[in-house]
C-alpha cells in the first residue's frame, strides 16, 4: 500500500486532545503538513508544542482525536510511525560519555544500517564535527551538541523529522548553522515539523506556520497569508540600521566554514528586512 | 517481541558496558565497602564470633558477596534514571527498536558489573585466607545462584529507576537490601539471636542463600536450603520483572 507522497499529507492531525490531570493542554488541534515542507508550530511556553510533538512521535497517547504520520496512525501503527520519523527533542539527546562518532554509530546500528562507521564519518564531515569525532560529547559546546543531535536524527533517512525548539539556548552562529541544516533537509524532500517560540525562526525557515494558543490552532497559513490577517502596513520611510545580530555576526565572522556560511545569511537577512512593510 | 530484540539489546549493552569501562569507579566503589566490611569482621570482630567454622572468612564470604550485589544494583537504577533525564531515552523510544531492549541492556550490564566486583572481592578474600575445596560443579552452582540473586535485585532496581523522582531516590532504595544480610546467618549463626529476630533471620531470603553457598564452598550437602534459596530468587525475580515491565509500560505510553 504505497501512497504517493504528494497526495497524502506527511502529517495529518484531527481533533487532537490531551490533558494532564485537570490541565487541558490540547483542545482539538487540527492541521496538515505537506510532504517535503517545513512546518513551524509557534507558541509561547506551555502552549502544548512539545505535547503535540510527543504525541506525533508516539511517546505520548492522546486523549482524543487522530493523527497520522507518513500515512500511519500514531495510535494504530506506532511501529510504522517510528520507522518513518526521527525526533530531536528539546534537550540534546546525546550520550555524554560516548564520543560523537560512537553516538552516531550507536544510532546507525539500532537502525540496522550496513556500515555504521562510514555513516558516522560522513555525518561528522557534513556537520563539521570531523575534528571532534573521537572526543567525548561531554567536552562539546552547546552548538556542537545540537549539531550532533540533529546528525543522529538524520541517520536512516527518516521521511519526517520533528525538531522541538531546535535553537533554544544556542548562540546566534549555532542558530544559523541549525537553520542551514533544516533548509538542506527540506531541499532533499524531508518533511520537517519544528516548534519554536522565536518568530524570526519561523519567518526564516517555514513554508507554513501554525500558531498554537490556548490548546487550539488559532492561525495557520504561509507567512504571506498570516500577514494578510492584519491590515496592510502603511509605507513608511525607515532608515535601515544594522541589528545587533548583524553586527555580532560581522564581528565574530570566522575564516573557517562557519564564518563563510554565516556571511551570506547576514546579507540575506538584511535584504529581507528591507523588503518588509 | 520484536524481531530485532537480540540485536538491539546487544547494541545497547555495548553502549552501557562502554560507560562502565569509562568510569570503572562504579565497580571499585561497589567492591570497596564489602571488602572493608570483610576486613573489619575478619580482623576486628571475627575473633569474638564463634561460628563453628574453622576459618571465619570462609563463613563470611557468601554474605559479603550478597552485600556487594545489593549495593551494586543501585547503579542500575541510577543509570536508568540518568538515561531518562538526559533525553536519550526518548530518542530510543521514538526509534523503531524493540522497546524492552532498553531495559534488558541495563539488566545485563548489572550482571557484568556485579560479576566484576565479585571477582575483586573473591581475590581479596583469597589473599585473606579464604579457601574452598569446591569443584567446578559447586562453583557453577554458586555462580548460578549469585546470577539469579543479581537478576532478581536488578529488576527491583529497574522499578526504582523508572519511578524515582531524583537521582538520590533512584540510588537510595538499596539501603534496606544492603542491611538484610546483617540480620541473617551471614555474619553470625542465627542460633545466637533472640527469638523474634531469629525467626525473621531464618525465614528471610538471604539466610537460605548464604547457607547454600557456605555449604557449596565447604562441599557439605546443601539440603533443603538450596531449594528455598532458588524459590526466593525466582519468586522475587518474576514478581520484580512483572512490576518493572508494568512500570515501564506506564512510562512509555
Amino acid at each position: 500500500m504505497s501512497v504517493s507522497a504528494s497526495a497524502v499529507p506527511a502529517i495529518r492531525v484531527r481533533g487532537m486532545e490531551k490533558s494532564y490531570k485537570s490541565l487541558q493542554v490540547l483542545r482539538g488541534v487540527d492541521f496538515d503538513v505537506a510532504a517535503g515542507s517545513i512546518f513551524a508550530l509557534l507558541g509561547s511556553n506551555g502552549a502544548g508544542k512539545t505535547t503535540m510533538v510527543r504525541i506525533l512521535s508516539t511517546l505520548l497517547k492522546p486523549d482524543g482525536g487522530t493523527a497520522t504520520v507518513n500515512g500511519f496512525g500514531v495510535a494504530s501503527e506506532p511501529v510504522r510511525v517510528r520507522e518513518s520519523i526521527s525526533l530531536t527533542g528539546q534537550f540534546a539527546a546525546v550520550d555524554e560519555i560516548l564520543s560523537g562518532r560512537e553516538n552516531l554509530m550507536l544510532v546507525a546500528r539500532l537502525r540496522q544500517l550496513k556500515d555504521p562507521g562510514k555513516v558516522a564519518d560522513d555525518l561528522l564531515a557534513r556537520f563539521d564535527l570531523a575534528g571532534a569525532g573521537s572526543r567525548k560529547v561531554s567536552t562539546y559546546s552547546g552548538g556542537m551538541r545540537r549539531r550532533l543531535d540533529i546528525a543522529m536524527s538524520l541517520i536512516g533517512e527518516p521521511k519526517v523529522i520533528f525538531l522541538d525548539e531546535p535553537t533554544t539556548g544556542l548562540d546566534p552562529e549555532a542558530r544559523i548553522e541549525v537553520w542551514q541544516v533544516v533548509k538542506e533537509l527540506a531541499k532533499q524532500g524531508t518533511t520537517v515539523l519544528l516548534t519554536t517560540q522565536y518568530l524570526d525562526e519561523a519567518e526564516q525557515l517555514a513554508d507554513w506556520i501554525a500558531i498554537l494558543h490556548g490548546g487550539r490552532i488559532i492561525a495557520n497559513g504561509t507567512l504571506a497569508e498570516l500577514k494578510r490577517l492584519l491590515p496592510p502596513g502603511e509605507v513608511q520611510y525607515v532608515e535601515k540600521q544594522p541589528t545587533l545580530e548583524d553586527i555580532f555576526l560581522a564581528l565574530v565572522g570566522k575564516d573557517d566554514k562557519v564564518g563563510s556560511s554565516a556571511t551570506p545569511v547576514v546579507a540575506s537577512s538584511v535584504a529581507s528586512r528591507e523588503d518588509r512593510p | 517481541m520484536s524481531k530485532h530484540f537480540f540485536g538491539d539489546t546487544a547494541v545497547l549493552l555495548g553502549r552501557s558496558l562502554r560507560h562502565i569501562s569509562r568510569s570503572p569507579d562504579t565497580i571499585i566503589t561497589t567492591a570497596i565497602t564489602p571488602v572493608a566490611l570483610m576486613l573489619l569482621f575478619v580482623y576486628v570482630f571475627g575473633g569474638a564470633i564463634k561460628t563453628g567454622a574453622d576459618n571465619y572468612i570462609n563463613y563470611l564470604l557468601p554474605g559479603i558477596m550478597l552485600i556487594a550485589i545489593a549495593s551494586g544494583i543501585a547503579y542500575t537504577a541510577v543509570r536508568l534514571f540518568t538515561d531518562m533525564k538526559s533525553g536519550i531515552f526518548e530518542r530510543f523510544q521514538s526509534m523503531p527498536i524493540a522497546r524492552s531492549s532498553v531495559l534488558w541492556a541495563h539488566v545485563l550490564t548489572s550482571l557484568a558489573a556485579n560479576g566484576l566486583s565479585l571477582v575483586i572481592i573473591v581475590l581479596v578474600a583469597l589473599v585473606m585466607g579464604f579457601r574452598t575445596s569446591a569443584g567446578p560443579l559447586e562453583w557453577l552452582a554458586v555462580v548460578g545462584i549469585l546470577t539469579l540473586f543479581t537478576l532478581a535485585l536488578t529488576w527491583i532496581a529497574v522499578i526504582a529507576g523508572l519511578s524515582a523522582k531524583s537521582v538520590d531516590g533512584a540510588g537510595g532504595f538499596s539501603y534496606p537490601l544492603i542491611f538484610l544480610p546483617f540480620i541473617s546467618s551471614a555474619f553470625v549463626p542465627t542460633a545466637t539471636m533472640p527469638g523474634p529476630v531469629r525467626a525473621f533471620a531464618e525465614n528471610q531470603p538471604v539466610t537460605s542463600i548464604v547457607n547454600t553457598i557456605q555449604d557449596l564452598f565447604a562441599q557439605r550437602p546443601v539440603g533443603v536450603d538450596i531449594w528455598i534459596a532458588l524459590a526466593w530468587c525466582l519468586g522475587i525475580l518474576v514478581l520484580a520483572y512483572v512490576l518493572a515491565m508494568a512500570a515501564y509500560r506506564r512510562k512509555i505510553t
